[in-house]
């Protein structure tokens, strides 16, 4: 076992390039995996046939062909057709493409279900509706979206691990390494451990921000209070809890 | 417009894919499913009945399943049972992974089973096998059929992932196809197709079981 920890000790460095390449991947594919959603979300809702026809296209079609075969594409057919591109560039276009289709999604669908009063609201204060999306519904909308978002970019984070089907060093990459220098069981039992972590940070990093959008919305505590040590002041109930 | 696409290497290429496609993608997907529809209603009912401390460990072995990359547990399985071929240790790890999906929309649908129900069964003193055979799982389950299509689509789409363990399904088909004539454009792309034409048509299907069951309650 003590072998185990000092071949895990020498590979540090290596996993940590590993984490680092897996992080990149995973913040650059939703990153532009956001840009798409809310591109063809939003273009998904238009009354033009022909706009609103594009959009569910693009959508279909990223969410019907499978992350790996768009991520061979990119890679593999591409460079064949004279574009020659940058595995960390192909990965994050794979993720970013595929996950923003199904984001695109929830999108559409956060901003449906603001309630029709606030749309109405808007027209009562004449509003262009560049106006009523920045200013009232997407903000509603966003509050609405994150947990569906936060699913799906742990679902981004794990499907990176494929990346090292195009030859990139990523955190599955340098686990597979491990396992030469210690047991397997122990190897991959780390690497589980590290994704597991990095998903759970992921998770909480998207519970703030659900956190945040909701005190912008004026509803529950802001992030700071959330934060906090002290048990936030809930008033009168918590009280009446604690006395019962 | 030849030299970029050519409809013989086309042709060619899919009677390989068609095989790793029926041979392995649909095989995995059907048996996966299967596997994962029941391993998630033993995990929701465990869950659901045993004793705090085990649901908790329960609980946090789902989360652990169900947040880490499928292709790290293939590897992982892979590796540490060399004496299974990797066809099956894919047909397990896709199933118990899945599983852990499955067992949550399970447990959503458990806790939708109206308090009465249970009452009734005490009161009609129902054993525990009766009460979860014959009241709960018929009413728990009928919800949740769509979200387990959805799960199959996904999984599908996902089986890709096995050539990580050496498993030849269709787009690794397609690769060594496309390796061997030095042209990869036909095969992946056709790969791509059989994947929307497969996919988008159940898609549809679920979309409208959903709506009709909707209707129905």
């Amino acid at each position: 076992m003590d072998s185990n920890f000092e071949a895990l000790g020498a590979a540090l460095p290596r996993i940590l390039d590993g984490v680092w390449i897996t992080l990149q991947l995973t913040v650059g594919g939703a990153l532009l995996a956001m840009l798409i959603a809310v591109t063809l979300g939003l273009l998904a809702r238009q009354e033009n046939i022909l706009v609103r026809g594009f959009a569910r296209a693009i959508i279909e079609f990223f969410r019907g062909t499978s992350l790996v075969v768009q991520l061979f594409w990119f890679f593999f057919v591409l460079p064949q057709l004279g574009v020659e591109l940058d595995a960390m560039f192909v990965g994050i276009l794979a993720l970013g493409l595929n996950y923003g289709a199904y984001a695109a999604e929830v999108v559409r669908g956060s901003i449906n279900s603001v309630p029709q009063g606030q749309w109405e609201a808007t027209t009562a204060l004449s509003m262009t509706s560049a106006q009523r999306m920045r200013r009232v519904i997407f903000p509603q909308a966003w509050a609405l979206m994150i947990p569906s978002l936060s699913n799906l970019l742990i679902h981004l984070l794990k499907g990176t691990a494929i990346v090292s089907f195009i030859t990139m060093a990523d955190l599955t990459f340098r686990v597979d390494q491990l396992r030469i220098d210690t047991d397997t069981f122990f190897a991959y039992t780390v690497g589980l451990i590290i994704y597991f972590v990095l998903a759970y940070i992921l998770t909480l990093v998207m519970n703030m921000l659900e956190v945040q959008a909701k005190h912008r919305l004026g509803r529950g505590e802001s992030l700071r209070e959330a934060l906090s040590l002290r048990s936030p002041d809930t008033g009168v109930d918590a009280g009446e809890g604690a006395r019962s | 417009m030849n030299d970029i696409w050519n409809w013989e290497l086309a042709w060619e290429a899919l009677p390989t894919l068609l095989v790793g496609f029926f041979t392995v993608t649909l095989l995995v997907t059907v048996v996966s499913t299967a596997i994962a529809a029941i391993l998630g209603l033993v995990i929701a009912i465990a869950r659901r009945s045993a004793p705090k401390p085990i649901a908790a460990v329960i609980r946090f072995v789902i989360d652990f399943i169900r947040m880490t990359p499928i292709v790290v547990q293939l590897l992982f399985a892979y590796y540490a049972f060399t004496n299974i071929d990797p066809l099956t240790i894919g047909i397990a790890v896709f199933g118990i992974h899945y599983s852990t999906y499955m067992a949550e929309v399970y447990r959503a649908g458990i806790e939708s089973v109206p308090k009465g129900q249970w009452e009734a069964t005490t009161a009609l003193s129902m054993s525990r096998r009766r009460t979860w055979v014959a009241v709960i799982i018929p009413q728990a389950v009928r919800a949740t059929v769509p979200a387990l299509g959805n799960y199959a689509i996904s999984m599908f789409k996902d089986t890709p992932f096995l050539l990580s363990i050496g498993v030849v399904e269709m787009v690794q088909a397609g690769l060594v196809f496309g390796g061997n004539h030095f042209k990869y454009i036909e095969a992946i792309t056709l790969a791509g197709i059989i994947f929307l034409l497969a996919s988008y048509p159940t898609s549809l299907l679920i979309c409208r079981l959903e709506k009709r069951l909707a209707f129905r309650n």
